[in-house]
């Protein structure tokens, strides 16, 4: 009998997917040994039109990690959503946009004009800006198109599970890829679709360590500013940590090195907006019932929007800015 | 055809949904631009419930509660007093102006007061205009969307 066949697709993201998947280590043996790896780009050499040559539905299980921002990320989006039997959204931006989402805050004009003719350590003389189509003498050049919005995954295609983390952390790859082999080799039945594997339910504050009191907070500062209790909730002291807006999995190895919860693995099913949830959650720590002085506190939040959404811009209720 | 704003209004229980009431029993008119929900206290709204009502198509959001210090879970209000503004915040930041949410105080004897709410925030709404939320969703078949590659 044939192996079942696996594959790993990056589309707009840093690689930092593939590198922990890479990360898990020997067990990475286990894995080329259950499946046969056909199509992974960032570790082998393989066409396009070699996917495109594939029967439908002849790969097992597809990662696809990266959010979808081009026309080459949705076209690859969709051959391998119809190459594959279980496709997995790996990695917060293929879940939910996660840092090029941050690209939804502007707009594709902009991105372009200040890229192309604004950033301080340009050299573009002749104010070139890159063209989906080029005439040249030997025939025409063609690029992928830039979106005006960056999409996850599960917009644009159906995603049959998630793995959360900017990146899924090694031991939870394992523990999921582990479980899907489990899962074909005894003919067990597969979890309902739209699962997250690799994490748990609960928010990132389940797993810290940290002692948590009543919080009183007259001012928010940023972690460079201070120097921290390394063992008293972050919030507590002041710091903006997404703890509370955030899945749990990832062992809150940000929080037990004192940076504070960045939000990475994402909402937890329980809700339905980081940014949202958020405001609920400083809100409520906020120490003041007076009007001017709630408005004082609240702008010492440095950049609301981008560290609420750090993570989540496109997945979340209003997907952009509206600009 | 005239622009009619979609306005959704989170009332407390306790006394704005009273005093909402208390105007309608009173036959005092305002516009019937606003959509009432009730809510136990206007500690209840999440900031959630404000995105995803200007997400579902409303124009403009209200909340009413409570007067400070008299809320019937006695500090429900002024949890929703420390969300508002930090939500406006982000609604700025989230490019819609953040005069379309607005929060107010009306107790249950003030249906005066309520209809002067609703009346003076239909025209603000109206004067900001209809919110039109661009490239929501995804269009597959957009030009940008495919290319042969």
């Amino acid at each position: 009998m044939s192996k079942p066949k696996l594959a790993i697709y990056w589309a707009s993201s840093c690689g930092g997917c593939d590198i922990s998947i890479l990360d898990i280590e020997e067990k990475i043996l286990a894995v080329v040994d259950f499946f046969d790896l056909v199509f992974w780009p960032c570790a082998m050499d393989i066409k396009y039109d070699d996917v495109r040559a594939m029967e439908d539905k002849s790969i097992t299980l597809t990662l696809f990690n990266g959010a979808i921002r081009t026309s080459e990320n949705y076209e690859l989006a969709e051959l391998l959503r119809q190459k594959s039997v279980v496709l997995v959204a790996f990695g917060s931006c293929a879940g939910e946009g996660c840092i090029p989402a941050l690209a939804n805050f502007f707009n594709k004009d902009s991105i372009l004009d200040y890229v192309y003719h604004k950033s301080p350590s340009l050299a573009n003389g002749g104010g070139v800006e890159p063209q989906p189509e080029v005439q040249v003498p030997e025939g025409t050049i063609t690029i992928p198109k830039f979106w005006n919005t960056v999409r996850s995954l599960d917009q644009v295609v159906e995603v049959d599970y998630y793995i959360p983390g900017c990146p899924p952390q090694s031991d939870q790859i394992v523990n999921a890829v582990m479980a899907v082999i489990d899962i074909l080799q005894n003919n067990k039945p597969l979890p309902p679709k739209g699962t997250v594997l690799g994490a748990t339910d609960k928010s990132c504050c389940d797993e810290c360590p940290r002692e948590r009191n009543i919080k009183k907070i007259k001012a928010f500062t940023r972690p460079f500013a201070k120097v921290t209790d390394p063992n008293l909730c972050l919030m507590e002291q002041g710091i903006v940590c997404l703890g509370p807006a955030t899945r749990s999995g990832c062992g809150a190895k940000c929080v037990k090195a004192g940076m504070p919860c960045r939000g990475c693995y994402g909402l937890p099913s329980n809700i339905n907006d980081q940014g949202a949830k958020m405001v609920s959650a400083l809100a409520s720590v906020i120490d003041s019932t007076d009007p001017e002085e709630i408005e004082q506190i609240i702008n010492t939040i440095p950049d609301p929007l981008g560290t609420f959404y750090r993570f989540s811009m496109a997945g979340s209720l209003l997907r952009r800015v509206q600009v | 055809m005239s622009f009619e704003p979609r306005i959704v209004g989170f009332l407390c229980n306790w006394c704005s949904y009273t005093g909402a009431d208390l105007a309608g029993t009173a036959r005092m008119h305002y516009p019937p631009n606003v959509t009432s929900i009730r809510v136990m206290c206007s500690g209840r709204v999440d900031p959630a419930f404000i995105l995803d009502a200007f997400r579902r198509g409303a124009d403009g959001v209200l909340i009413c509660g409570c007067h400070p210090g008299d809320c019937h879970y006695i500090e429900g209000n002024y949890k929703c007093m420390r969300r508002m503004p930090l939500t406006q915040l982000l609604l700025q930041q989230l490019g819609i102006d953040r005069n379309r949410m607005r929060l107010e105080w009306v107790s249950a004897s003030e249906g005066g007061r309520f209809q002067e709410v609703i009346t003076e925030f239909t025209e603000q709404i109206r004067a900001l205009g209809p919110l039109k939320l661009h490239d929501y969703n995804f269009d597959p078949n957009a030009e940008e969307v495919h290319q042969h590659v």
